[in-house]
């Protein structure tokens, strides 16, 4: 499988305190890649750095190379908003706009592309968002009601449809499961089975069983620093560095 | 209370008490105890109306408060009353406001003050809602201090010093290289023709416009910034630009509190005196031109209260200052529960 | 990136339009401020051509004679609002205790409410009250009735800022204090009220260069007076109701007179706000 996004030497920091040092690792793609580690070492930085979130946050800055199918979405010629267009993300806790119908929170994205879209082409759409993220069933009686009227689970799966709707290639999961109950979780977690056939994800998480139900490779991360990278499989069975055996095992984090 | 309880319960001891060793044991406790009970209820006694006079002073202070909001507008309606009596209901809508005659409508008052103060906002809001959009989206957080501290500084120069300002520089200039623009580019329309004068209605809806932006944009600033990060970042998630992001995170939050703040300008340019009074020229008609003078609720009764003819004439002013109250309790009756609504929420994760 | 030509050239028109809207706001703040640098410039340039030594020593002049000073309006102004700050601090502090103190009771948020009502009413319209249950019934115009005037103007704005700043004493501190015993309104006064005794003087200090600077409210309570005012029951002379009457007067030598009034007027208004946010670094806000 040929790697998706390549991350090469990436450094970041918040206000000149370095979050993340020197970090590089690729991404496969159609594959879900797992990020795990303690509180503050530093993964949500790294997928937000994909994305080129971070340098949203006031004082936040970083310096290396990201590449998306080999170009480095990091060059001084591209334009950040272009990088978020195709690589999607979903937040910690659920973020529907509180204004909008469920509808025009799904259709929010597309509303950016300016192709003005049919009312047809735009209910398709809508529909094939909904259904991918899981939702359709459950709102498709009731598409011109708040996002927020929705339960947390559903709202999380709403923001994913959204996201899927602009056709983003990556998809960024920042801990999407922390704010859910077990069921809203479970249903999450198939969803990304489901989605890693047409897309590249990848998911931070805190809870090690769900990096390993789901995900192919995994990163672990302590302190800012990647210290081991690998298969699932390997890294929850057989790690090579002694941090990441005593994080699997409990003994920290 | 609470040592007659004791010993009688002293009392029933003894009673049941078949030993004289145990009895006398019986008593000394129980009046030791009871010392302890009265000792302690008397320090309780003592805090309990230590609080109770603390919190009834308080209290009391704190009615002073809707005393004087009672106080006030019961004060106004009874002094209104000879007027309110004369006139009825015609008083709001005669154009007539004739001291020799005794004849007295507020009508062009109330023109004068709705129109001036609509107009106001017209400038107003735009710029207030840039500065606001500006401070909270646009500028790194310590500059957006500094600047909003330069802003509420238009809050805090006295209006008298704004009407100084108003008569002597900005009124003629506004003559002198506005009014011939307007004239010249939109004297199709019945508001830009005629003389044009210094003291008009186009000079107090400028000042007011200046005094009344910070009020505005302090208040959006508040509700801007109270809007969550998650949903600016979600906005800039789906590829949208800075603008896009302001257009669909930050304005749909924050609209509420935008049409309070607007709202509580609107009480303010309303209620606003002495620039007013100062540059507005005080001509008791309507006229369609803003560059002619004009006259409000509150600049009246600044300019004629103290000379007042008759008794009749005093209420009258009185009464426009009623008017005046009314639509100001209306207005920031509004605005406060619409600021707090939207400053209050928070983003919730379903319901 | 592979995108059509319709879709970059509409990408450009986005960002184009990101930054000319972002350039708009800028512009507007740039606008809004100009204002004030005009203002603060003209009273500098044509306050400090007419002001001197005179102007703080020497009392008003009639028309014609030239010369002469608002020593008695200075002072005056310094009477009126010390006056009205010692009525309403009082006031305005115990309801602000009341409030932060009985936060969830419905007549706490009646009052709440009502004091945030009355900070909207109209100064003027507080003018014509204490005139029609002060002036017209007792003394006539005074001294009094104008520290009055401005006191109902103060206790709104003190009240909530009081409260305000008595719930940012962190609640641990009074539970530490009730825990050893403290008596509640000791704990009240003598704890949290001392805690959050700067944030309040803050606000007072905001709330007194906010009436300094009321003229309305003046102009049928304490009216003005061309010479000293020696008792609380005559009329006084103050700086804005001067400055008021001399500027829209049709002489020169007043109306030279008005702007060294207004400045001197503005300097102690902003020196009162510039030197409390001076010294809060800027977070420091009177109620609104």
């Amino acid at each position: 499988m040929p790697d998706k996004v390549i991350v090469r030497h990436l450094r970041a920091s918040f206000n000149k305190v370095e979050a993340l040092h020197d970090v590089s690792l690729n991404f496969a793609e159609n594959r879900v890649t797992a990020i795990i580690g303690p509180s503050g070492c530093g993964k949500s930085t790294l997928v937000r750095c994909i994305n080129r979130m971070h340098e949203v946050v006031p004082g936040a800055s970083c310096t290396g190379d990201v590449i998306l199918d080999g170009e480095n979405i990091y060059a001084p010629a591209v334009d950040p908003v272009q990088v978020r267009r195709r690589i999607g993300m979903v937040f910690q806790k659920p973020t529907p706009f509180p204004t909008m119908s469920i509808e025009d929170n799904v259709a929010a994205g597309l509303k950016l592309n300016g192709i003005a879209l049919a009312r047809a082409d735009r209910d398709r759409l809508v529909e094939q968002s909904l259904r991918r993220a899981a939702l359709w069933e459950e709102v498709k009686d009731r598409l011109g009601r708040p996002g927020a009227s929705l339960s947390g689970g559903q709202q999380q799966r709403l923001c994913v449809a959204r996201a899927l709707a602009v056709e983003p290639e990556v998809l960024l999961m920042d801990e999407p499961c922390s704010a859910l109950d077990p069921i809203s979780t479970a249903r999450i977690e198939e969803l990304l089975l489901e989605l890693k056939a047409t897309y590249t994800i990848i998911i931070v998480t805190h809870n090690m069983q769900q990096a390993a139900r789901c995900s192919d490779f995994t990163a672990f991360m302590y302190a800012g620093d990647l210290i081991e990278f690998g298969e699932t499989k390997q890294i929850f069975t057989n790690p090579t560095k002694r941090e990441t055996e005593d994080y699997i095992t409990g003994r920290f984090g | 209370m609470v040592v007659a309880v004791a010993i009688d319960r002293a009392t029933s001891s003894r009673k049941d008490g078949p030993h004289l060793a145990e009895l006398a044991d019986t008593v000394t406790e129980q009046v030791a105890a009871t010392q302890t009970r009265v000792r302690r209820a008397r320090g309780f006694g003592v805090r309990a109306i230590g609080d109770r006079v603390f919190n009834l002073t308080t209290l009391a202070l704190a009615l002073v408060i809707l005393a004087l909001l009672f106080g006030v507008t019961l004060d106004l309606v009874i002094n209104a009353m000879p007027s309110i009596k004369t006139f009825g209901l015609h008083f709001l809508v005669s154009t007539d406001w004739d001291p020799t005659n005794d004849q007295y409508g507020a009508l062009p008052f109330i023109y004068g003050t709705v129109v001036s103060s609509l107009l106001a906002l017209l400038i107003a809001v735009p710029l207030a809602l840039g500065v606001a959009l500006c401070l909270s989206e646009m500028v790194p957080t310590w500059l957006s201090h500094k600047l909003g501290f330069l802003v509420e500084l238009l809050a805090a120069i006295p209006s008298v010093v704004y009407g100084l300002w108003g008569i002597f520089i900005m009124g003629p200039w506004l003559r002198d290289h506005v009014d011939p623009l307007l004239a010249k580019y939109l004297g199709f329309l019945p508001f830009f023709q005629g003389p044009q004068i210094s003291v008009s209605m186009l000079s107090a809806a400028v000042v007011l416009a200046i005094m009344v932006l910070p009020y505005i944009s302090a208040v959006c600033t508040d509700v801007f910034r109270v809007v969550p990060q998650t949903q600016r970042e979600a906005a800039y998630a789906l590829g949208a630009t800075k603008w896009e992001m302001v257009r669909m995170a930050v304005l749909p939050f924050g609209v509420s509190g935008v049409i309070g703040a607007v709202i509580l300008g609107l009480g303010r340019a309303l209620g606003e005196t002495i620039a007013v009074a100062m540059v507005i020229g005080n001509r008791p008609e309507i006229s369609a031109s803003v560059f002619m003078p004009s006259s409000t609720l509150a600049s009246v009764i600044a300019n004629e209260f103290v000379e007042a003819t008759s008794d009749l004439n005093l209420a009258a002013l009185v009464e426009l200052g009623l008017v005046l109250l009314v639509l100001g309790l209306i207005l920031n009756v509004a605005a406060r529960t619409l600021v707090y609504s939207s400053t209050q929420r928070r983003f919730s994760k379903g319901k | 990136m592979l995108l059509n030509p319709a879709q970059q050239r509409h990408n450009l028109y986005r960002n184009l339009k990101s930054k000319i809207m972002v350039g708009l706001t800028v512009a507007a703040t740039i606008v809004a401020l100009i204002p004030l640098f005009l203002v603060l410039g003209y009273l500098l340039s044509k306050g400090a051509a007419s002001i001197s030594w005179d102007f703080f020593t020497k009392m008003p002049t009639p028309v014609g004679q030239g010369g002469g000073g608002m020593a008695n309006a200075i002072i005056g102004t310094f009477e009126l609002v010390g006056i009205a700050t010692l009525i309403g601090v009082p006031i305005g502090v115990g309801a602000g205790i009341y409030l932060a103190e009985n936060r969830g009771s419905q007549l706490a948020q009646a009052i709440r409410f009502a004091a945030d009502v009355m900070m909207g009413i109209p100064s003027i319209v507080i003018g014509i009250f204490v005139y029609a249950i002060f002036v017209k019934p007792f003394y006539g115009f005074s001294t009094l009735s104008g520290s009055i005037a401005l006191a109902i103007i103060m206790i709104p704005l003190v009240t909530r800022t009081a409260e305000e700043m008595i719930l940012l004493v962190p609640h641990e501190l009074r539970e530490a204090a009730l825990a050893l015993g403290v008596p509640r309104w000791r704990t009240t006064t003598s704890v949290v009220v001392r805690t959050a005794i700067s944030g309040i003087a803050t606000g007072v200090i905001l709330a007194v260069a906010r009436v300094a600077g009321e003229t309305a409210p003046l102009l049928f309570t304490a009216f003005g007076n061309r010479f000293w005012s020696t008792s609380l029951f005559q009329p006084i002379s103050s700086l804005t109701v001067q400055v008021y009457t001399y500027a829209i007067s049709p002489f020169a030598d007043w109306q030279r007179q008005a702007w060294a009034g207004a400045l001197v007027l503005t300097a102690i208004v902003l020196a009162m706000e510039l030197g409390v946010r001076w010294v809060t670094r800027g977070t420091a806000r009177v109620a609104r």
